[in-house]
């Protein structure tokens, strides 16, 4: 097992190169570019942007700026002032030594902002995949061993229902009837928020913090729940109808017992993979609910990087979500034989 | 149900050119009204009337829709099947291409690739927004359909009848293309089903975030685009676009699924009483 995992991290080294270079080339050779749309706000003449495109190093060739990104940029001089002079030595270590560099919006360190959006993603996600988790568990469960009952007809039709749902839009409409059609009947304010984590200017009060949560959470929520209730309930039907279970059923335990205990372990086990596959989204899939609701979160953080052409910051955020993909995968099959003992790797 | 559903839609978008309105032209003297008899989904900002451009958006997704699935099956068959058939060191290098395009988290690429792609003109796509979304999510899409297709090629690849064909002297392109594609298409046409409703909803997210489709070509993401700023006065403008995106991929989802049972022969057989 050991040594399945070394060789997997092993491979994964030159698959991480080639993608990173990819998407450098592809960041960095986009026309436009970060200074593109600075002239629109302020406008900056011409022998600026040429100061600031060497100040960023945009005058050097892609390869250059990929190995200034890749080990950094100090053992070499770097134009600072802009005046076209290579004058000082390069403060960049480069993502090898764990330095993503500056944003060029704010020209502030990457991680910083990353580590800032990700504690409030993490935050948001932890909610909706607790409320998931408590949602589509008995769900699945439910519709699985009632097969065909009234219930399990409306609940599959229903998740199918919840598949066809764009999620941005199911958001616009959350934000319509809680926050536009509802009021609240005593003080004749919006029912839920319309977007932010708090009220701005109030001290902490967890009340407060809980309400800007209901509507995200809600529209993170129906996605997940209709994909993990309509997994559990296929893997579950497979489980059911297992010899153990009606051993079980024979010894006299109850029937919650049965099913929740003995028949769900197993029936979890898939579903294990697909979570740890999934974890990518958690990084920046709540990307439209965090749009939509101005939650100050991953998502956004990379949209808005998007718009300017950040470059570090694109690349930043790229880079570890591929990690995430890899990483995830990985652990998918780790956690999958560990669970399971009837698979190994060599 | 889905095929009727879907047909309705198909129908209206088809025959979006019979409305009396013209679907980007604005008359300021019918701005936001609620929907009526003369407008049956309201008027925008610019007063253009909703439901025509509710259409015309609707032939811009679904043609999104179709040009991802066409441009899946020409990524997506033939590397699948040239990996499968032959196997070996070319299966090897066609997977790690595979892989590294699934390692690609696909959403944030997926926007990065149309934010660039919105202000330069590719060569082939022309400036062709449709061509050009759709190329997008092509790219980030055609490795399920070659896994798929892979697959299948394995596993056809040692029946016997192939090797009577190989025996026969056809060549390998003739097995591949015209004896076990056949064969193998099953399970590739219920997936490209399904990945039409996927990339209406991907279409629309990206529409929606303002890096797809330009106004004033209307689809239905940037409908819903447009709309969330007046959600507060007229929210029948966020309402319709939506519910058109939400039967058209629903009614596919059906098909899709219906061909899923169309192709797999256990469940034919039990729908015939034989099992």
């Amino acid at each position: 097992m050991g040594h399945y995992v070394i060789r997997r991290i092993l491979q994964a080294i030159p698959l991480l190169l080639i993608v990173s270079i990819v998407l450098f080339t592809l960041v960095n050779l986009a026309p436009g570019g970060p200074l593109a749309g600075r002239g629109q706000s302020r406008r900056l003449r011409p022998e600026q942007v040429a100061i600031l495109k060497r100040q960023f190093g945009l005058d050097q060739p892609v390869y250059l700026r990929y190995i200034y990104w890749l080990i950094g940029n100090d053992w070499t001089k770097i134009d600072t002032d802009g005046d076209g002079i290579k004058d000082s030595p390069g403060q960049g270590k480069g993502i090898l030594r764990g330095d993503f560099g500056n944003s060029y919006r704010t020209r502030t360190p990457v991680i910083e902002s990353i580590g800032n959006a990700l504690k409030n993603t993490v935050y948001l996600m932890s909610v909706t995949l607790l409320i998931v988790a408590i949602i589509a568990i008995p769900i699945g469960v439910i519709s699985a061993v009632k097969q065909y009952s009234f219930f399990d007809i409306v609940v599959t039709t229903l998740s199918f229902m919840g598949q066809a749902l764009p999620e941005f839009w199911l958001g616009l409409i959350l934000l319509l009837v809680f926050y536009v059609w509802l009021k609240n009947p005593l003080t004749g304010e919006s029912l839920l928020p319309a977007g932010g984590m708090h009220t701005l200017g109030v001290p902490f009060s967890p009340g407060d913090w809980a309400k800007h949560l209901v509507l995200p959470v809600t529209m993170g929520v129906v996605g997940w729940v209709t994909w993990y209730s309509r997994f559990l309930r296929s893997s579950m039907l497979d489980v059911i109808h297992q010899d153990y279970v009606r051993t079980a059923r024979a010894k006299g335990l109850t029937l919650n017992k049965v099913y929740f205990k003995h028949a769900l372990r197993n029936a979890l086990l898939p579903l294990v993979t697909v979570f740890a596959l999934d974890l990518p989204y958690i990084f920046a899939g709540s990307l439209y609910v965090e749009i939509i609701f101005a939650w100050p979160g991953m998502g956004r953080l990379y949209y808005q990087a998007a718009i300017d052409r950040d470059y570090p910051m694109l690349m930043a955020i790229l880079t570890i979500g591929t990690m995430m993909v890899i990483i995830s995968n990985l652990l998918a099959d780790v956690v999958y034989a560990k669970l399971d003992p009837r698979i190994h790797y060599d | 149900m889905g095929c009727i559903v879907l047909g309705c839609i198909v129908l209206g978008v088809i025959l979006a050119g019979l409305s009396p309105y013209d679907p980007t032209r604005s008359d300021t003297s019918v701005r936001f009204q609620p929907p009526s008899l003369s407008h049956p989904m309201g008027t925008d900002a610019l007063g253009r009337d909703l439901l025509t451009r509710v259409l015309y958006g609707g032939r811009v997704s679904l043609l999104v829709g179709l040009s991802v699935m066409v441009i899946t099956l020409l990524i997506g068959v033939p590397i699948g099947a040239i990996a499968g058939y032959f196997g070996g060191w070319i299966d090897n290098v066609l997977m790690r291409i595979t892989d590294a395009a699934l390692a690609l988290p696909s959403l944030l690429v997926l926007i990065l690739l149309s934010a660039i792609l919105r202000e330069v003109e590719a060569p082939f796509l022309k400036g062709n927004p449709v061509l050009t979304i759709a190329a997008v999510i092509g790219l980030l899409a055609w490795m399920f359909t070659a896994r798929l297709v892979r697959a299948s090629y394995l596993a056809i690849r040692e029946m016997d009848y192939v090797t009577a064909t190989r025996a026969l002297g056809a060549s390998n392109l003739r097995i591949i293309a015209l004896h076990i594609l056949p064969n193998a298409i099953g399970p590739v046409i219920v997936e490209s089903t399904l990945e039409v409703a996927y990339a209406i909803l991907e279409e629309s997210g990206l529409s929606y975030l303002g890096f797809g489709i330009q106004p004033p070509t209307p689809s239905w993401g940037n409908l819903l685009s447009n709309a969330t700023e007046y959600l507060q006065k007229y929210p029948w403008l966020a309402i319709f676009p939506g519910v058109m995106i939400f039967l058209s991929v629903i009614s596919i989802n059906y098909i899709g699924d219906g061909l899923r049972d169309a192709f797999d022969p256990y469940k034919v057989l039990q729908k015939m009483g034989e099992v």
